[in-house]
């Protein structure tokens, strides 16, 4: 089966009833590794064991910004070909894109708390995480008030694309405020020179986080589109009765 | 495995992870059975899709 | 191009006349002002300090709530759609509208933030500089409201959605536009830099803003 078969719906049903045993399969795998890895990685000689909650944090901060690319390319999807699948692919993506954010988030302040001693600091990094899991949170609005579905994936779709160009300019924005009000952050989160044991079991976490987003997008994706179904379906129903009717 | 002094902090940052990961995937699974129930009843009262009806004929 | 300016004058006679809302953003905007003393206290030199910060929020508020009029009007009276299928672009039309929009209710704002600046305790000289950064910053903040306008209206969903949506967008506007009114006042830092990225985000904006707010018109309302 060529790729380009899976643009079609009931195609891409069947393969992820095929594929996603896989994928879940693939993400636990990954996941076991990953968390055995953690487990064993060597404390840092100044943060302690609090490090072993950058496994988490840094992994699904990367999987958030993705998760807005793959939104973005899903946008351009709707917006240019017209495509229902891709309409399904976006809206599918920003409630595990609000998830992860939120991950991020709670983990971020709760290795704030030992390190800075605080569980919020408007630190550049994290103050812009704040501020995509608000864009999250407005993508998430708008899907909920629009009506017509059709219509709402427009809309997001247009938002995607205006976010995908303002985060690049709310990150620099954000650093340039936090080195105005404050002369230097306290430390750097995995800097240029990472020792090899904790890079390891960083990479295995993001790429098990990785897995676990394709697993959980697919299945929201198959998800979405037998909701869509079942909306065509009770539409013509009413349809039929109100026809029968008359 | 010894913690140092912030064991809780972690437990807490895996604890949230494992929370939000675990109720993402009972949305999925969940949201799929509802789904699946909603599609198996219309099926039963006899209403089709236009394509699977063009399959029939 | 005399399209573009009859359009430019339509608004804004539509919005100085009765049921237009040209005045009301800055009265909502002299109200904010007012109210920020009684939730800090009259400290003086506390408002001093904070002023152009209270200035800069205000004005981003009453922009923002000014701006579901922007074509909820034109859409239930049906000449937005005569704005979609007319000759000239919608690209063109829409920043006629903004312009517009911006005239009537961004740059009073701009005129009467030295007059509030004074019950902040704003020095006079300082006033100068807050107003010149709010000349620069205000059509950035109509420029990106402009798509968060064109999305509510499609889905027929005004005010609370319109300022979840492009509130986080402002953010960068508002950190470069304090930034730079800080530094005119009391700031270490020099005032060119924070003051010419506030006006490329004001230019950004007048590109980027028409293009997105007219492909969601025309995808949100066919």
């Amino acid at each position: 089966m060529a790729v380009i078969d899976l643009a079609n719906p009931t195609r891409f049903i069947n393969f992820v009833n095929r594929a996603l045993p896989w994928f879940a399969a693939a993400t636990a795998i990954a996941f076991a590794f990953g968390l055995v890895l953690t487990m064993n990685a060597p404390d840092d000689y100044q943060q302690g064991a609090t490090v072993k909650i950058m496994y988490i944090h840094v992994p699904t901060a990367w999987l958030s910004m993705m998760c807005w690319g793959v939104m973005s390319v899903a946008a351009l999807g709707t917006l240019v070909w017209r495509h229902p699948l891709a309409d399904v692919a976006g809206k599918a993506a920003a409630p595990i894109g609000t998830a992860f954010t939120f991950i991020c988030l709670i983990t971020g302040s709760l290795w704030g708390r030992p390190t800075w001693g605080t569980y919020w600091v408007w630190d550049a990094r994290l103050t812009s995480m704040l501020v995509l899991f608000l864009l999250y949170l407005g993508m998430l609005a708008l899907y909920w008030t629009a009506e017509d579905p059709g219509r709402g994936s427009r809309a997001a779709a247009i938002l995607a694309l205006v976010g995908a160009i303002n985060i690049p300019i709310i990150k620099f924005s954000v650093e340039y405020w936090n080195t105005l009000h404050q002369p230097a952050s306290l430390f750097r989160k995995g800097g240029s020179a990472i020792d090899p044991s904790i890079l390891w079991p960083l990479l295995i976490m993001a790429l098990a986080f990785t897995l676990l987003f394709f697993t959980l997008h697919f299945a929201a994706m198959r998800n979405e589109i037998l909701r869509r179904r079942v909306r065509t379906m009770q539409m013509m129903q009413a349809q039929e009765l109100a026809g029968a009717q008359t | 495995m010894n913690l140092g002094p912030h064991a809780d902090f972690i437990f807490a940052s895996y604890a949230v992870t494992v929370f939000v990961i675990a109720a993402l995937v009972g949305w999925v699974v969940l949201d799929y059975a509802a789904q699946r129930r909603v599609l198996g009843d219309l099926e039963e009262r006899g209403v089709t899709r236009r394509s699977q009806r063009k399959g029939d004929a | 191009m005399s399209m573009f300016f009859a359009i430019l004058v339509r608004d804004m006679r539509l919005s100085v006349r009765v049921g237009g809302g040209a005045l009301m953003g800055a009265l909502f905007f002299l109200i904010v002002v007012v109210m920020m003393p009684f939730a800090i206290g009259p400290d003086l030199n506390l408002l001093a300090r904070i002023g152009p910060a209270i200035l800069w929020l205000g004005a981003l508020l009453a922009t923002l709530l000014a701006l579901d009029r922007l074509f909820a009007t034109d859409y239930d009276d049906g000449s937005l759609d005569l704005l979609m299928m007319g000759r000239m672009p919608l690209e063109l039309a829409v920043a006629a509208k903004a312009i517009a929009h911006w005239l009537t209710t961004g740059l009073p704002l701009v005129i009467i933030a030295p007059v509030l600046g004074l019950m902040l305790n704003v020095e006079m000289r300082a006033m100068g500089w807050v107003a010149l950064t709010l000349l620069a910053g205000t059509p950035a903040l109509t420029f990106i409201g402009l798509i968060g306008a064109a999305l509510s209206v499609t889905l027929r969903r005004g005010g609370l959605l319109l300022a979840v949506l492009v509130l986080p967008l402002t953010i960068p506007v508002l950190i470069f536009g304090v930034a730079a009114a800080n530094a005119a006042i009391v700031g270490p830092a020099p005032f060119g830099p924070p003051f010419t990225i506030l006006c490329a985000l004001s230019l950004a904006s007048f590109v980027l803003g028409p293009f997105a707010a007219a492909a969601a018109l025309r995808h949100g309302l066919e």
